[in-house]
C-alpha cells in the first residue's frame, strides 16, 4: 500500500538518506530499524511530508507524490506519532483524541460560532468514536487531565490515541517505547499488535529495542548511514553480515 | 453605601471596556501564543474606518459596519497570507516583533486613508444614568456603559463555547500548542490563523466603536491596548474568561482606589492604579487568575 523509491534527502552537505526503496504491505507490520543518526526519522519525516526529499517518489495506494505535505499526508490516512512527544500539554486527553477527529468533522464556522443542533450531534457522534479508544487503551481514568500532569508513559498512550482517533490506513510510530520500562514496553507492544489486529491498520514503526523489533514485525528495513543495508523477515535481518556489522562493528 | 455602589458599578462596567480589547489578544495568544502587539492598531484602524466609511458613503449603520467587518476580515487573512506565513515554525519573539511592524504599519495606514482628525462617533447610545434605577436605588448607571457590558458579555459567551466546544475551537487551540503535532494531524495551519485573526478584528471592531463613541476616535485609541496589559496579567493570558474578570477587578478596582485612596496620597491614582496591582499580581501568581499553570518535567 506504501512504497518508496530511490529517496534521497541531504541537508545542505549532510547526506541523511541516500537512494532508499522500500515497501510496505497493506496489514503489515514494519519495522524500520538502525543505529542512531542512520536516518530512520528522516525516513518517517519524508512519509509524512515533514521534509521533501531531493530525489525520489512516494506512492500510497494508487497514486505517487513528489512529495509530500503534512495536511495532504493527514487527509491520504496517514496518522503519527513522534519520538519525542508531541502533544498538545495544555488540553486533557479527550480534546487531545479529539483534535485527531479534526478531518473527519465537517461543521461549518457559522454553525460551531453558534452552537447549533447538527454541530452539537457532530461533537456527540465523534465523542463515542473517541471514547472507544480511550476503552482500549486503558486511559479511561485521565481523560479530563491536562496532558503535562500526566507520567510519560501514559503520555505516549494517548499519542497512540490522537493518532488512532482519525482512523488512519497507516500510521507511523516513530519509537514508541523509548524510555520505557518492560512492563510499559509490553503494554505498548500489545496494543501495537491490537491496533494491527483489530482495527487492520498497516504500521511502520522506528524502534531501538531489537527484542520487541524481531518479535512484532512481519518485516524489517534496515539504515546505516542513510543507506539500507538490510530488509526482509525478523530472521532475515539478524542472520545478515551487513546488520551484524552495523551493530556490533566489525573487527580490524 | 449608595455612594460605593455607585462607584463600583462604574467601575465595573468600565472594567468590560477594557475586558473587550482584552479579549482581542487572547484570542491571539490562544491561537498562536504571540502577544499581538498590534491589537490596539487594529481597534484604532477598525474605528477610524468604520467613521470615515459612514462620512464618505452615508449609507446605514448596519451596511457599514458589515462592510467594516469585511476589512477587518480580509485584513485577517492579509495578515496571515503576507505576514505569518512566511514565518511559520520560527519561534514566537520573531512572531511578535512581525506583530509590532504590523502595528506601525496599520496605524501609518489609517490616518494616510482616513485622515488624522478626531471624529465623532455616535451609535445612537447616550451617555446619560438610568432613570428607572435613579429613581429607585439612588444610584447613576449609565446606559450606555450597560450597553457596553451586554455587548461584551453576549461576545464573551459566544467565544468561549467556541473555543471550548468545537472542532475549529479545539484545532485553534491545539495550534498554539504545537504546531508540528497540529500539521500532523491534519490542521490547516493557514486557514486556522486566518479564521483567528478574523476573528480578532471584529473583536477590535466591537472594542473600536465602543470606545471611539465613548473617547472620540483619534490616535489615542491604539493606547486602549495598555490599559488591556493589566487585566491580561491579572486574568491569564490564555483566557477568556479571565479578560472579562480580569477586566471587572481593573475597572473597578482602579475606580475605588481613586476614590478612597485617592486622597490621602493627593488623587490621581486612577492612572497607574492598574499597573501596580498588576505588578503585584505577578509576584503571587505569575500565570494570573485562569491562566494555565505549566509544570515543565525535568
Amino acid at each position: 500500500m506504501l512504497s518508496v523509491d530511490n529517496i534521497s534527502l541531504a541537508f545542505g552537505g549532510v547526506k541523511a538518506l541516500t537512494d532508499i526503496s522500500f515497501d510496505v504491505r497493506e496489514h503489515e507490520i514494519r519495522a524500520i530499524i538502525g543505529p542512531n543518526g542512520a536516518g530512520k526519522s528522516s525516513m518517517l519525516n519524508c512519509i509524512n511530508g515533514v521534509y521533501s526529499p531531493q530525489r525520489g517518489t512516494i506512492r500510497i495506494g494508487t497514486e505517487t507524490f513528489r512529495q509530500m505535505d503534512p495536511n495532504k499526508a493527514a487527509r491520504m490516512g496517514i496518522a503519527r506519532t513522534f519520538q519525542n512527544i508531541a502533544l498538545f500539554k495544555g488540553m486533557s486527553v479527550l480534546d487531545n483524541l479529539m483534535t485527531g477527529r479534526n478531518l473527519k468533522m465537517n461543521c461549518g464556522l457559522l454553525a460551531q460560532a453558534l452552537y447549533l443542533g447538527p454541530n452539537r450531534r457532530e461533537e456527540i457522534e465523534h465523542r463515542e468514536k473517541v471514547e472507544h479508544i480511550i476503552d482500549f487503551l486503558q486511559i479511561e481514568s485521565v481523560r479530563k487531565t491536562p496532558v503535562a500532569r500526566l507520567p510519560y508513559g501514559i503520555q505516549k498512550r494517548v499519542e497512540l490515541g490522537r493518532a488512532l482517533a482519525a482512523e488512519p490506513r497507516l500510521l507511523l510510530l516513530d519509537e514508541p517505547m523509548a524510555g520505557m520500562n518492560i512492563e510499559e514496553k509490553q503494554d505498548m507492544c500489545r496494543f501495537i499488535l491490537d491496533v494491527n489486529d483489530e482495527f487492520g491498520t498497516t504500521i511502520v514503526l522506528i524502534e531501538h529495542d531489537m527484542g520487541v523489533v524481531m518479535d512484532i514485525s512481519d518485516r524489517v528495513v534496515v539504515l546505516d548511514y542513510g543507506k539500507k543495508i538490510g530488509d526482509g523477515t525478523p530472521d532475515d535481518v539478524r542472520n545478515n553480515q551487513a546488520v551484524i556489522d552495523a551493530y556490533l562493528g566489525v573487527a580490524h | 453605601m449608595q455612594f460605593f455602589f455607585e462607584v463600583l458599578i462604574g467601575g465595573l462596567l468600565a472594567g468590560v471596556m477594557y475586558s473587550l480589547v482584552a479579549l482581542g489578544f487572547v484570542l491571539i495568544y490562544k491561537a498562536s501564543g504571540v502577544f499581538n502587539f498590534a491589537q490596539g492598531a487594529m481597534v484604532f484602524f477598525a474605528a477610524l474606518t468604520f467613521v470615515g466609511l459612514q462620512e464618505k458613503t452615508g449609507l446605514p449603520f448596519w451596511i457599514v459596519l458589515a462592510l467594516t467587518l469585511a476589512v477587518m476580515i480580509l485584513l485577517g487573512v492579509l495578515t496571515e497570507r503576507i505576514v505569518l506565513r512566511p514565518l511559520v515554525n520560527q519561534p514566537q519573539i520573531t512572531l511578535f516583533m512581525a506583530t509590532i511592524g504590523l502595528s506601525f504599519l496599520l496605524e501609518g495606514l489609517s490616518q494616510l486613508i482616513w485622515g488624522s482628525d478626531v471624529r465623532r462617533l455616535d451609535l445612537g447610545l447616550q451617555d446619560e444614568p438610568i432613570q428607572v434605577v435613579m429613581d429607585r436605588f439612588g444610584i447613576l448607571i449609565s446606559k450606555f456603559d450597560l450597553a457596553a457590558a451586554a455587548v461584551a458579555g453576549v461576545l464573551v459567551g459566544v467565544l468561549a463555547v467556541f473555543f471550548n466546544k468545537t472542532r475549529i475551537g479545539r484545532a485553534l487551540r491545539a495550534v498554539a500548542d504545537d504546531h508540528q503535532a497540529a500539521l500532523a494531524v491534519g490542521i490547516p495551519l493557514q486557514q486556522i490563523w486566518s479564521i483567528v485573526w478574523s476573528v480578532a478584528g471584529f473583536v477590535a471592531l466591537v472594542a473600536g466603536l465602543l470606545w471611539g463613541a465613548r473617547n472620540g476616535v483619534q490616535f489615542a485609541l491604539t493606547f486602549v491596548a495598555l490599559k488591556a496589559l493589566p487585566v491580561l496579567i491579572l486574568g491569564g493570558f490564555e483566557s477568556i474568561l479571565g479578560a472579562i474578570v480580569g477586566g471587572l477587578i481593573i475597572g473597578a478596582a482602579e475606580k475605588l482606589a481613586e476614590v478612597y485612596l485617592g486622597p490621602l496620597v493627593g488623587g490621581g491614582i486612577e492612572g497607574w492604579f492598574a499597573y501596580m496591582l498588576a505588578l503585584l499580581f505577578l509576584l503571587v501568581r505569575p500565570e494570573g487568575l485562569f491562566g494555565e499553570k505549566r509544570i515543565d518535567r525535568v
